[in-house]
């Protein structure tokens, strides 16, 4: 059976359980762990479930897309253009160059995707870094990291994004350069917040007085304490990296022409947006499911991970 | 031999021999800054001028009132936080030296928290909570976890149920043990104990007690042991210190200072402990007032403006600690031959 | 509000958190007006849930609680919801550990008093705050006109604690319910308020309800002391009773490990096996058995409450044998 943790702690505020040092027996759970407290709380979250379950579809589109898309993606036809949804033969419609969007919205998940989830992934890694390293360490080091990290709040997120991009020239690799260094400071500083509220907790002492050295102490002692709440907010900025992503190429400073991408279809339909509306927000449409979804999942992880230990 | 790779056993390092201390403070000094709305800057005089010796084998228990600086002088004796003056000999050694740099002193010199929660990593497994001091030492991922399963198996609690449990599946008790456990990984011959027992229930708390008992024996360990409980403190010290807003009050045997305190302060904080016999309940409360804030100690004494004996010097000279008989100090005026206290005695008594 | 009935009677209180975790099992307790109890126990026995079900304050949608509990002969479990406001702190107020959670930080102790007041009857702001004073003084904080206007957190440990009893005798209760409220205490305070306490039971005639796990301050502040134990009350006497002539197996283990009773420096306590229970996975009959010197099968029975002297009763199967063992061993000590 499950231990009734969060009854018992109404008790008389501590958790009970036999202290067993001599004598009974008592019946144990197996043990879990944090993470496996974690996904089993996950799991039963119909919300974050269904959430993960879009995710997981757009990811395996996006990988089988080149074998599985109905048509050629980028073979237009003068004649076929702007079809409306529900078409015999163009299911989802087809576009001003009248390609067939079912499969442009399947290839266009690719790229999306990838330029979505990697500046955040980057930017997960190295925000974490600095900040853990800033909230431990403290005094000087952790002024001037911060201070230096505060001038980029200066800017609203999209703004930095569309200079950096404008700076760096238009290109996949630059748009990724330019989302990541926009995530740097906004993970860096959740992962000095949570660090500085450990690093005073007594055994991060206990570690100190053991000889480990800070490098050690922050791997082994800190990083699994706070890597959860980093990385709840680093999901949390998956859907605003999609989105930036795709303003981006919007713009034309991502994803160039003819390469599906979301945004960028969204920017090359819009003069049909008179003609074919429905055909027109499908893009938007993709885009906001999945950021949604995004948002939607990390939130049930951030739930899942309020476990009262 | 001992478990740490290219150390050698602790016991062998004993340079001093018995007589002198293991561990020596003299002069110890820690303020806080704080800033105080209205006030502006002020100081808390956590630890303000401590001198004391920890004689090797025993038991010295600490104890006082909240804000007394108890607390912060085991965090000054394991070098948590820095201190503002003093020096500290660890086996006629200076700590922070060449020859004794803090990570050498901290292989000897361990610590037990208050709080068994708050000291044990939640996303560690108690066998991993032990084994990471042999292992940051240089000790092999196996030798640790083993070395980690001897010493639970040692504190009562079985390997095979316990070392992989998380902190939050076992009892406060048990968790208390494994703290224990864990500053005993590293061979340590010096232990601190911070209110170790004091967050326990009452049955569990005689067990731990009876363990450490055990272990202080079979380890042969030197004690530090700070509590505000002064019967859980006479029952295990061999000495113990006083100790009022920063400084020490009284030192000496604890069978001397807790049956025949000198100092009134001692004399007031046994008072307050409650009487286990319903007919001799306390009538009268021994001290009045909460404990002083130490921001602005008071001037002279610092005990007496809650002092039954206070007399007008104790405002105006602040007492030394003074030898009253072998190896008992006190510091009061009212104690000190020539003092000008009235209750004074005349010359000094030949010890 | 019959005049003659007792402060405080108890039933068969049960109290079911999710259906399944039974932390209070049937307890029995009767408190006569102007006394005080003693419930000691640790955690997890239950102590400070009876404690919350006297007032109602478990949350009603998970809880389950059965029994009968009248206060002042009158059926506190039928209460409306109405009544139930009119209740709390009109006749049982309670105070805690924690002084803090008591009071608003973000008003004086005096306002919350004076509101306290007069949410409960009909004065006039000037009126209220008099008698605010008037509790202040009562309680012995000094310069209680300033401190009035003083926030919560600019009080001091002690004072808050001082402060929060003003508050629960702000509408003057008959019963005063008290969880822990030393436990977070110097020792050299927690012998002023258990003082503080006595002398206000003993001048207002309350009768009051004191929660701890520590046996001294039961001692100091208790007529009677009873002892719980996995959510029932093992043993329950008079002070000298309990302390003199424990009768139950547990009670004397605690008396028996306590530091003060070791017998020579260096010796090892008496020190009770095991740790409380698991109320998930609570023994059957005595829950006390696993731990227990005079354990035997019958145990695995519900034990029979014996009344070894009157006015003390004990749940065990063994009251005298564990009695005799507990004489033999504390006349051991006497020689010793």
């Amino acid at each position: 059976m499950t231990q009734p943790v969060a009854a018992s702690v109404a008790l008389d505020g501590g958790v009970r359980t036999a202290d067993l040092a001599a004598g009974q027996e008592p019946v144990f759970a197996p043990s879990r762990g944090f993470w496996g407290h974690v996904g089993h709380r996950l799991v039963r979250d119909p919300v974050a479930m269904a959430a993960g379950a879009v995710i997981l579809l757009v990811i395996l589109v996006a990988v089988l897309s080149p074998w599985i898309t109905p048509m050629d993606p980028y073979k237009g036809s003068m004649l076929r253009r702007l079809r409306p949804l529900g078409d015999a033969t163009y299911w989802l419609g087809s576009d001003e160059l009248g390609r067939d969007m079912m499969s442009r919205l399947m290839l266009g998940a690719r790229l999306s995707l990838f330029i979505g989830v990697t500046p955040v992934l980057i930017a997960f890694v190295i925000g974490s870094a600095l900040g853990i390293l800033a909230g431990y360490v403290g005094g000087w080091t952790n002024t001037i990291l911060m201070r230096t990290i505060d001038v980029f709040f200066a800017f609203p997120s999209v703004l930095l994004a569309i200079a950096l991009s404008g700076a760096l020239g238009a290109g996949i690799f630059n748009s990724i350069v330019s989302l990541t260094c926009v995530f740097v400071p906004q993970i860096a500083r959740v992962a000095e917040s949570v660090t500085t509220g450990i690093r005073r907790r007594d055994y991060i002492d206990a570690a100190k007085l053991s000889g480990a050295s800070a490098l050690t102490i922050m791997r082994v002692q800190v990083l699994g304490n706070v890597i959860g709440p980093i990385f709840v907010y680093a999901t949390s900025l998956i859907s605003v990296s999609m989105i930036l992503a795709s303003g981006l190429s919007f713009l034309g400073l991502g994803v160039r022409p003819p390469e599906p991408e979301w945004g960028l279809m969204l920017n090359t339909l819009r003069t049909a947006i008179y003609v074919n509306p429905a055909v027109a927000a499908l893009p938007g449409l993709c885009i906001f499911i999945v950021s949604i979804s995004f948002n939607l999942f990390s939130d049930g992880l951030r739930n899942a991970m309020e476990v009262r230990q | 031999m001992s478990v740490i790779p290219g150390t050698p056993d602790p016991f062998a390092q004993d340079r001093g021999g018995p007589a002198q201390p293991l561990l020596t403070v003299a002069g110890l000094f820690k303020h806080f800054p704080v800033r105080k709305a209205g006030a502006g800057k002020q100081v808390v005089r956590a630890v303000d001028g401590v001198d004391f010796e920890v004689l090797k084998g025993e038991t010295l228990g600490i104890v006082g009132e909240s804000g007394c600086g108890k607390s912060t002088t085991a965090k000054l004796l394991m070098g948590l936080i820095e201190r503002d003056a003093g020096t500290l000999l660890y086996d006629g050694q200076p700590v922070g030296a060449r020859a004794m740099p803090w990570r050498a002193y901290r292989r000897q010199a361990q610590m037990v928290f208050q709080d068994s929660y708050a000291s044990l990593n939640p996303r560690m497994t108690v066998e991993q909570s032990v084994a990471f001091g042999p292992r940051v030492n240089g000790v092999p991922g196996r030798q640790a976890v083993e070395r980690a399963r001897a010493l639970l198996a040692r504190v009562g609690l079985e390997p095979h149920r316990f070392a992989g449990r998380y902190p939050h599946e076992i009892s406060g008790g048990q968790r208390q043990r494994v703290n224990i456990a864990r500053a005993l990984a590293l061979e340590p011959r010096l232990v601190l104990l911070d209110e170790a027992v004091s967050a326990l229930d009452k049955s569990v708390e005689a067990q731990v007690l009876n363990l450490l008992l055990d272990l202080k024996q079979e380890f042969g360990l030197t004690y530090v042991f700070i509590s505000h409980d002064l019967n859980v403190v006479r029952f295990i010290s061999d000495r113990v210190m006083v100790m009022y807003l920063g400084r020490v009050a009284e030192i000496g045997p604890s069978d001397t200072v807790l049956a025949a305190p000198e100092h009134p302060y001692t004399g007031a904080l046994l008072a307050s402990m409650p009487s286990l016999d319903p007919d001799a309940r306390t009538e009268v409360a021994p001290l009045a007032g909460d404990p002083p804030n130490p921001i602005n100690p008071p001037s002279g004494c610092r005990f007496h403006p809650r002092c039954r004996l206070a007399e007008p010097v104790c405002a105006a000279s602040e007492p030394p600690l003074d030898p009253l008989g072998p190896g008992h100090s006190v510091a009061c005026l009212a104690r000190q031959p020539g003092s000008g206290h009235g209750l004074a005695p005349r010359e000094r008594i030949a010890a | 509000m019959s005049e003659d009935a007792p402060a405080i009677e108890v039933s068969g209180l049960t109290v079911t958190f999710g259906g399944r975790l039974r932390a209070v099992d049937g307890v029995d307790l009767r408190l006569e007006r102007g006394q005080t109890v003693a419930l000691i126990g640790e955690s997890g026995s239950g102590k400070s849930v009876t404690l919350r079900a006297l007032m109602r304050l478990h949350p009603e949608r998970r809880t389950d609680v059965g029994g009968h509990v009248r206060i002042g002969g009158r059926d506190v479990m039928a209460l409306s919801r109405r009544d139930l406001a009119a209740y709390r702190g009109r006749e049982v107020a309670m105070i805690f550990q924690e002084p803090l959670l008591a009071f608003d930080p973000v008003y004086t102790v005096g306002r919350q008093i004076t509101e306290a007041i007069r949410t409960h009857e009909p004065v006039s702001e000037s009126a209220a705050r008099a008698r605010a004073l008037a509790l202040f003084e009562r309680v012995r904080i000094p310069s209680p006109g300033r401190r009035l206007d003083a926030y919560p957190h600019e009080l001091s440990g002690g004072m808050r604690q001082r402060a929060m009893i003003a508050l629960a005798l702000a509408c003057r209760p008959k019963v005063l319910l008290a969880d822990e409220p030393t436990t977070a205490l110097d020792a050299t305070v927690q012998i002023q308020i258990l003082l503080l306490l006595r002398e206000l039971q003993r001048e207002l005639g309350l009768s009051i309800v004191f929660v701890t796990h520590d046996l001294g301050a039961a001692v100091e502040i208790a007529d009677r002391i009873a002892v719980m134990y996995a959510g029932r009350i093992v043993e329950e006497g008079s002070a000298a009773q309990v302390v003199r002539t424990p009768h139950h197996p547990y009670t004397i283990g605690l008396l028996r490990s306590r530091a003060e009773g070791a017998l020579v420096k260096g010796a090892r306590l008496e020190a009770i096996p095991g740790g409380p229970p698991d109320l998930a996975n609570r023994p059957s009959g005595c829950a006390f058995r696993p731990r227990c010197f005079l354990a035997e099968g019958r145990c695995a029975d519900d034990p029979p409450v014996v009344t070894p002297a009157p006015g003390q009763r004990t749940a065990c199967w063994h009251a005298e044998a564990a009695a005799t063992a507990g004489h033999a061993a504390s006349d051991a000590a006497a020689v010793a």
